[in-house]
């Protein structure tokens, strides 16, 4: 009992200590070699440039990127898995549809991302557009790749009982595709996050990714820094989110260990 | 003896992906009367299973016709119930709401009678502790059961199971046909039961159907002429080793 709770908790703190461990080599090599700050900041100046941003500052920008990041995350989520549903029930629409969706991907985000700020002009709308285009094709192909994965043999037990198809899509393939669903939730939500800064390196005026590039204008390149690492640690608590809402709600659906 | 089932002069081909027809079944006619135990043995891939999903309904035979009760069979029907090679629960139910999923799939609610129903059927095979269960929390042998019951709770008139003991172990699969026979003394079913175990199929049934390999004909009816109820020391009586001996030269015979 003991030993295999010492056991996980050294499984969760290593990856920490690993990276804790290259902090005072970084820090080391950027006062041996005297790196500028403007070149490769060292962690202590980082450090330093998050402290001199206020709390409130920080929050600010946090629930601008977030808010982008999240709504996008859920129209994609909305707009998907009705659609992959539509796929998988009729094959005229995978035929049409499938194509479509790899030219959208296909296609560099950051690249039309000018191009929709022109038509949507510079409000809410483009960022929101952004992020659920990106995030978009992961959870499609996730839901309509575990809804046809489901068994053949239950598709038969349905069919024998005479029942609707929209039912063997609801209550057999629907759940069966959860497992997939969450893969692909998990890729979208940090690409959400990319989304957002996409987004507001074209236009915004708040975000993470707007203070990124504000301080890198102003070469404040430590504050840079210190907002990067901070969208990474928002990636990851999102990432950790979706995965505790699986184990929360969909239990079953966790690989076997 | 009132006929239950009918093949008759079945033959049928599948389209290949390759656009060329494919017959597995040729000429095939037999019939099973109420409440008989037929089993169908033959090579792999020589079109058992073909012939068990066509008393389904859900496709028509190229040629000839399937029958119940005289009634051709042009659709799915109620009154039949499917046991599969694997379990197929659903994993996300527990033991009692996969044995009441047919039910709830097909009327959208459960009534209390169903599920009074579904527990002393699992009762019956053995599995009342585990009704809360969640399937991957029980053994191969045991899910398996579970996949019985739930083909067991629509009162099937006809029950049709395709090698459902083949993804088990010797051990187990020895077991459960013993316990699929004393399910079937309690609630009589006319059975159609694919298997490539030769002993299992004498052990079982009324009656054994040879198929020969693709396009299958019916190489050899053979009736099982040994008392019941059966158990394992049936293995022991006079008639067994010469059934079992007879079907092994039917099948290594060369074509």
């Amino acid at each position: 009992m003991t030993t295999l709770f010492w056991l996980r908790l050294r499984q969760k703190i290593m990856p920490v200590l690993c990276l804790l461990m290259l902090l005072p080599l970084w820090e080391l090599i950027c006062w041996g070699f005297a790196i500028p700050d403007f070149v490769l900041p060292s962690p202590s100046a980082i450090g330093k440039a998050f402290v001199n941003v206020s709390a409130e500052r920080w929050l600010g920008h946090l629930s601008a990127t977030l808010s982008i990041a999240i709504s996008g995350f859920l129209l994609s989520l909305i707009i998907s898995i009705p659609l992959a549903m539509l796929m998988v029930r009729f094959e005229f629409f995978s035929k049409t549809l499938y194509p479509l969706l790899i030219v959208i991907q296909s296609t560099p985000v950051i690249a039309i991302a000018p191009m929709l700020i022109v038509m949507f002009g510079a409000g809410f709308a483009p960022r929101l557009t952004i992020t659920t285009l990106i995030t978009f094709f992961p959870l499609v192909i996730s839901a309509t790749t575990g809804m046809r994965s489901t068994p053949p043999e239950l598709i038969e037990l349905s069919k024998s009982l005479k029942a609707p198809r929209y039912k063997e899509i609801l209550q057999i393939r629907l759940p069966y595709a959860v497992p997939h669903i969450f893969n692909g939730m998990k890729i979208a939500i940090t690409l959400s996050i990319i989304g957002a800064v996409v987004a507001e390196f074209v236009s915004a005026e708040r975000g993470l990714g707007y203070f990124v590039q504000f301080s890198m204008s102003f070469f404040e390149i430590p504050q840079a820094f210190a907002a990067l690492i901070f969208l990474s640690l928002t990636s990851l608590v999102l990432f950790r989110a979706i995965s505790l809402l699986q184990s929360w709600l969909f239990a079953w659906s966790l690989p076997k260990t | 003896m009132t006929v239950h089932v009918e093949f008759n002069n079945i033959s049928h081909s599948y389209i290949t992906d390759s656009g060329e027809p494919l017959q597995v079944l040729d000429d095939v006619s037999f019939s099973i009367d109420k409440g008989e135990f037929v089993a169908v043995l033959g090579p792999s891939g020589c079109g058992k299973s073909t012939l068990l999903r066509l008393l389904t309904g859900l496709f028509q035979p190229t040629i000839g016709e399937v029958s119940i009760y005289g009634n051709t069979v042009i659709e799915p029907q109620d009154g039949i119930g499917i046991v599969f090679q694997k379990p197929t629960l659903l994993p996300w139910l527990n033991v009692v709401d996969n044995v009441l999923f047919p039910i709830r799939h097909k009327h959208g609610w459960v009534s209390r009678e169903s599920r009074e129903q579904a527990l002393a059927l699992l009762k019956m095979a053995g599995l009342e502790d585990f009704s809360k269960h969640m399937p991957d929390q029980l053994s191969g042998g045991m899910q398996q059961r579970v996949g019985i019951v739930r083909a067991l709770l629509l009162e099937p008139e006809i029950l049709i199971m395709d090698e459902p003991f083949s993804a088990l172990d010797a051990l187990s699969r020895e077991e459960m046909g013993f316990e699929l026979l004393s399910l079937w003394h309690k609630k009589p079913k006319t059975v159609l039961f694919i298997t490539h175990s030769i002993s299992e199929a004498v052990l079982l049934a009324d009656k054994v159907l040879v198929l020969s390999s693709r396009p299958a004909r019916i190489a050899e009816t053979i009736t099982i002429d040994m008392p019941r109820p059966r158990n394992t020391e049936s293995i022991h009586h006079p008639n067994f080793n010469q059934y079992t001996q007879a079907i092994r030269e039917l099948i290594y015979q060369p074509a």
